[in-house]
């Protein structure tokens, strides 16, 4: 049923479609609406024989997901952000014990400086946490997404991770075809654990492993991130045959075929980045974008393929690691190693900074002409920059960083104004 | 069947020999069909009080449910004595998750089975959920996840096995350490030796501040107190703790022998105050028997050894009697007067 609706409220729909038995919640923008939409659906009845929990911490909701899950509940829970990096420990966890929970995270920028808008510095700090992450381009995706990660999660027994730009797409109203109880039944059985605390046949889960056994029990980990590889395509498929529509899959290849250049990226800002390019072929340039969906397991063959004929890569990313760059352009060249193919990583978009069209046109073409730094920060503004790094060149007892920058800015903006 | 009327009074203990009971009040460990949810063989030291209170407590938890029981541990010696890869001594279902979110994974556990029940057209979930910690997985680092148990009232019974430091990492200081002790974060160096004289963090009144169902101590010197207990919790719902004193040879220096000596003397000098709490209102208390003063309980440990030594800090003794004098009274745990303090939450029921 077409509806338009907000992002959140898509996914919180979408969610309850997929009857979960325990949700526990702890508020975070821009995660909020999405539990408050579930906890007033089971409070009202709509949501049957499922626990909505209000737990202290994120740390307990993840902790609260671990035990219901453990006791072979279908178990769901979301966060952002500051809430993501405090629930850490339970969130290595959980993919350790390899329980299949699902949790949206609704991409946020990490402190300090405090910041509640739009990046994906959050999930990428989790990269190495042993969950699938899957990431929307839209709420349509979104919503959809969430159906299969029940899916997916359940099969492999292990978690994943809904990633969806916060604000962007969680506060965006837009329209999206919701699916019906029945499709969902039929697409998502129900939730048939492989290991569960069960009086009638007692278990012992997390127990302590040394040497002998630990590189194994790890190496599994990576063999289902692999086997997860060919099951994501595969639900990808199942979910079209019953819904009717693209959603989900590996990598969203658009205009690549005979592209020199392609931008690689995650997300909404594939939109922004597609009308771009349909400007730039309207020129006759030769470019295309490839959407990576799955960012772990990370698609290397899917990838290599996709690009191989590409003269030059540009990725584009809502994050990076402090001290050498790129996340995602690591990744990248790692998949294309070997062959001769620039590889440019540019820093967009963080903290919600807005990526316009025309920034996008000016990079874009400085490095089809490979022009570009290998490491580029859009839109950075270099005065401010300067004059702090002045500053603390000059006075030992420079101050707080964020505050003489939000100064400086004020100055600024005063001596234009 | 025969049986005698009780007369506990023996020298210094309830012992009382299961055959002079009826068969209902017989221990829960005499009894055949005990489950030994925690087999033997597994790695605790000798004289191991954790390990004792543990055996005691969830075979009489596994009694009160119909075998019907769920534990949930946080890291610590009991999780790790219990489980080396790649054997188990546990008999029940079990899981370890992390060391502060035992009371939260607990939560979880009795989310799911409410739902499961639910589904199978049951009033209340027929399998259980015990939480069970040391005292730095409950009184530190998991601490915020027990509060937010109690506060929502889950159906959850955590125990505390409180020995006071953190074992299982090497005897290090935790917020259960008695001032003066010796731990490896807390050396008998300087003017004061061993742990800071702080103002303590009482759990146990903690849990009754959030007027939860049930909270009681126990201790592994009276094991029938400490089996009534577990079974009473576990045959109320809502959100219970016990705390439980589990002396540690290892940590405390004591000789392995001594274990439920020093239990018995924690309580006997008035130091670990035993006692029972429903809704924030203490019910019943265990009076002391025979009053011991604190130095025959510090003596026999060498974490206090240097209270007592070249130098020896009669002042600081004289202080832990204070203490022990103000739970005395602050209890009631002599003849036969009643509590003589309110106790949080007890103003209203
Ligand atoms: C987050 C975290 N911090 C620290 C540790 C290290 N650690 C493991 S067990 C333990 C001590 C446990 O002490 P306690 O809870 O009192 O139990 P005991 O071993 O004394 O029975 C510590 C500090 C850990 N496993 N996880
Ligand atoms: S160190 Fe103490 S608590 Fe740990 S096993 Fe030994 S006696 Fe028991
Ligand atoms: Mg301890």
């Amino acid at each position: 049923m077409l509806k338009q609706c907000e992002g959140s409220h898509a996914v919180a729909e979408a969610v309850a479609l997929a009857r979960p038995e325990v949700i526990c919640a702890y508020p975070i923008s821009p995660q909020t609406h999405i539990v408050e939409g579930l906890g007033e659906m089971v409070k009202a009845g709509e949501i049957q024989d499922c626990e909505y929990i209000n737990v202290e911490s994120e740390f307990a909701a993840m902790s609260v997901a671990i035990g219901s899950s453990a006791t072979g509940a279908r178990t769901y829970t979301a966060t952002a952000s500051q809430g993501l990096l405090f629930m850490v420990e339970a969130v290595y966890n959980a993919s350790g014990l390899g329980l299949p929970i699902v949790m949206t995270v609704a991409n946020r920028a990490l402190g300090a400086p405090i910041n509640i808008w739009n990046d994906h510095s959050d999930s990428m700090s989790q990269r190495d946490c042993g969950w699938i992450q899957l990431f929307a381009e839209n709420n349509q995706e979104a919503a959809d997404l969430h159906i299969q990660a029940f899916k997916i999660a359940e099969e492999l027994s292990l978690p994943v991770m809904v990633c969806m730009d916060g604000f962007i797409l969680t506060h965006a109203y837009e329209r999206v075809d919701m699916p019906t109880q029945e499709q969902v039944d039929a697409f998502l059985p129900p939730y048939v654990p492989r290991q569960v605390l069960d009086p009638r046949d007692p278990v012992s889960i997390g127990a302590m492993v040394g040497p002998e056994a630990y590189t194994e029990v790890r190496y599994l980990a990576h063999a289902k991130q692999m086997q997860a590889l060919e099951l994501i395509p595969k639900v990808s498929r199942e979910f079209k045959e019953i819904f009717g529509r693209d959603s989900g899959g590996l990598v969203r290849p658009y205009l690549l075929e005979d592209a020199d250049t392609v931008v690689i990226a995650l997300g909404s800002v594939l939109g922004t980045i597609k009308d771009t390019i349909d400007e730039m072929r309207a020129d006759g340039i030769s470019i295309g974008v490839l959407g990576i969906n799955s960012f772990r397991p990370f698609p290397v063959s899917a990838i290599r393929r996709a690009l191989s004929h590409a003269k030059r890569i540009v990725v584009l990313e809502k994050s990076f690691a402090v001290g050498i760059g790129g996340i995602v352009a690591t990744d990248v060249r790692m998949a294309m190693d070997g062959l001769d193919q620039r590889i440019y990583t540019v820093v967009a978009g963080l903290g919600g900074r807005n990526i316009t069209r025309a920034s996008l046109h000016r990079v874009l073409r400085m490095a089809m002409h490979d022009q570009l730094e290998g490491l580029h920060f859009m839109d950075l503004e270099w005065n401010i920059v300067n004059r702090e790094l002045d500053r603390e060149r000059q006075t030992r007892r420079s101050g707080p960083i964020a505050e003489n920058i939000l100064r400086d800015l004020g100055q600024t903006k005063s001596n234009v104004g | 069947m025969g049986h005698q009327d009780i007369k506990f009074y023996q020298t210094g203990t309830f012992t009382v020999g299961n055959r002079l009971l009826p068969p209902e009040q017989r221990s829960v460990q005499a009894d055949m069909e005990r489950t030994n949810s925690l087999n033997s063989g597994h790695r605790a030291c000798q004289g191991c009080g954790e390990a004792l209170g543990a055996r005691y407590a969830i075979d009489a938890a596994m009694r009160a449910t119909g075998n019907r029981l769920v534990a949930v541990n946080a890291t610590g010696c009991l999780e790790v004595f219990s489980t080396p890869y790649p054997e188990t001594s546990w008999q029940i279902p079990w899981i370890h998750s992390l060391f502060g979110n035992a009371a939260a994974v607990a939560t979880g556990v009795a989310a799911a089975n409410k739902v499961k029940a639910r589904k199978a057209g049951l009033a209340l979930p027929e399998t259980r959920v015990i939480a069970q910690g040391g005292d730095g997985g409950t009184t530190d680092i998991g601490f915020g996840c027990l509060s937010g148990m109690f506060e929502r009232n889950d159906d959850v019974l955590y125990i505390c096995y409180d020995n006071q430091a953190y074992m299982n990492t090497g005897v290090q200081r935790s917020s259960a350490t008695p001032p003066a002790a010796r731990t490896a974060t807390t050396m008998p160096v300087g003017d004061e030796p061993g742990n800071e004289w702080g103002q303590g963090k009482n759990v146990p009144l903690i849990a009754m501040a959030h007027g939860i169902p049930y909270v009681a101590t126990a201790s592994v010197s009276d094991l029938r107190d400490l089996e009534y207990k577990v079974t009473k919790a576990m045959n109320m719902r809502g959100a219970r703790y016990i705390h439980i004193f589990v002396p540690c040879p290892l940590g405390w220096g004591s000789a392995s022998q001594d274990t439920i000596k020093l239990a018995r003397l924690a309580k006997e000098t008035g130091l670990f105050p035993v006692f029972e709490a429903e809704y924030g209102e203490v019910t019943n208390v265990s009076k002391i028997r025979q009053k011991q003063p604190v130095e025959a309980y510090l003596r026999l440990q060498r974490r206090f050894a240097h209270l007592f030594g070249k130098k020896p800090r009669l002042d600081v003794v004289a202080r832990f009697q204070e203490m022990a004098d103000q739970n005395i009274r602050k209890f009631g745990l002599l003849g036969s007067d009643r509590a003589a303090v309110g106790f949080p939450g007890s103003e209203h029921k």
